[in-house]
Parts: C-alpha cells; sequence; structure tokens
C-alpha cells in the first residue's frame, strides 16, 4: 500500500493506520503534525495552509516511490491537509508498516524530511494579536 | 507564445493574481522566463532565482519551455 493525498478535510490518523494494516507487518509507525501555539515567540492562533495541489500530489508521490526503493516491501499512506487549522489540528498525518521496525522507522523519518524540503505546501501563521504572516517566506 | 505562470503564497500576494500570462519566443528557457516575470513583478517580489516547475516537476533554469507547458513559481515550501 501506497497512497499520497493534499485533502482539505480533518485528518483521521485512525484510518491510515487501519490503510497500512498488513500480516506480514511486525511494525507500523505513525508521524502526526501539528498546530502548535508559539514560533520564533509569538503566539500562534492557528495555522492556513495551501497547496499547488495538483504537483504537490505527484511531488509526495515520487517520495514514496523513492521510498519504496530504499526501504523494500514498505507500505506508507500520507496525507496533507490544507485550509485553516486550530491549534493541535493536525497538519499531516504519515503512516508506515513493515514487516521490522528499522525500515518503518527510517521510511517515516525519509517521507517526512523529504517533505518538509519539497512538497509546494505553504502556511500562512495566524497570531493571537489578530496580525497574519507567511512563514518561511524570504520576500 | 503564450504560456500561463502560476503563483502561490508571497508570489500571488505580491503579484495580486494567481496566475499570469507571458509572451515569450519560442524555445525560450526557464531562466528567460523567470527574467520576463521579474520585469513585471513589483520591486522585490521575486527572488533573483526562484524555484520554478514545469508540468509538476522541478525545472533547471536551463530548461526549454514549450506551447501548453504547466509552468509555476514556487515560493520557498513550509509544509508539514
Amino acid at each position: 500500500m501506497m497512497r499520497a493525498a493534499i485533502v482539505s478535510r480533518p485528518l483521521d490518523a485512525a484510518l491510515l493506520l487501519a490503510e497500512v494494516a498488513g500480516d506480514a507487518h511486525g511494525a507500523t509507525t505513525l508521524f502526526v503534525g501539528t498546530v502548535r501555539n508559539t514560533n520564533g515567540g509569538r503566539a500562534v492562533s492557528g495555522i492556513e495552509y495551501s497547496a499547488y495541489d495538483s504537483m504537490a500530489t505527484v511531488e509526495l508521490q515520487r517520495i514514496l516511490d523513492e521510498a519504496a526503493s530504499r526501504f523494500t516491501d514498505v507500505s506508507i499512506v500520507v496525507e496533507h491537509r490544507v485550509g485553516t487549522l486550530r491549534l493541535q489540528e493536525a497538519s499531516v498525518i504519515i503512516a508506515t508498516a513493515h514487516a521490522h521496525r528499522a525500515p518503518a522507522l527510517d521510511a517515516q523519518r525519509y517521507v517526512v524530511e523529504e517533505l518538509k524540503k519539497r512538497v509546494p505546501v505553504w502556511k500562512r501563521e495566524h497570531y493571537t494579536d489578530g496580525t497574519r504572516e507567511w512563514v518561511g517566506a524570504t520576500s | 507564445m503564450h504560456l500561463q505562470v502560476l503563483l502561490f503564497a508571497t508570489y500571488a500576494d505580491a503579484f495580486g493574481a494567481t496566475e499570469i500570462v507571458l509572451d515569450l519566443p519560442d524555445g525560450a528557457t526557464v531562466g528567460e522566463l523567470v527574467t520576463a516575470v521579474r520585469a513585471r513583478a513589483p520591486h522585490a517580489a521575486l527572488p533573483p532565482h526562484p524555484l520554478v516547475a514545469v508540468n509538476h516537476a522541478y525545472a533547471s533554469s536551463g530548461s526549454v519551455l514549450s506551447t501548453g507547458d504547466e509552468v509555476a513559481l514556487i515560493p520557498p515550501v513550509a509544509g508539514g
């Protein structure tokens, strides 16, 4: 099982875990990225995520293909949410499963690190003082 | 050739649009497209070497563009 998607609905970890489940798997991992209440010393009230949806889906799929060739027989499902999220809400969930723990853990780390480097998703933080700012923007 | 260029996040804000249309000579490269966009950009809206995607894949500045290509300027990504 390999699946990647950009979605605009709340993420459900249990569904992703069920998707990667299999009799041959001895290890399953779950990574949940959530909205945090501070960034750079500023009080955050929420984050607005947007994406170049069609390319983000393709780029995520490329990352999964790379993971599949590095970690044979791994199962991975990843969903990234777009829209305005409140504190504690999940922006990204990655579920991986494998016969053994090392490939399951390594594949999860590979997917999240590559996602943060390459997938065209952007976030604008909303602060408790009412202001908003794009994150990671240099201009 | 006419090319639509998709804009996102800070770039869309800077241009006040989510896409612009450019008229470029046939055989133009990604680098030439960037130069043309920068010429239309408000002050410092685009860095000298922004990430560019062509048909959903990152492209180098020497890549040659064709009519019908889906071109996008990609601001620094911040997913996760």
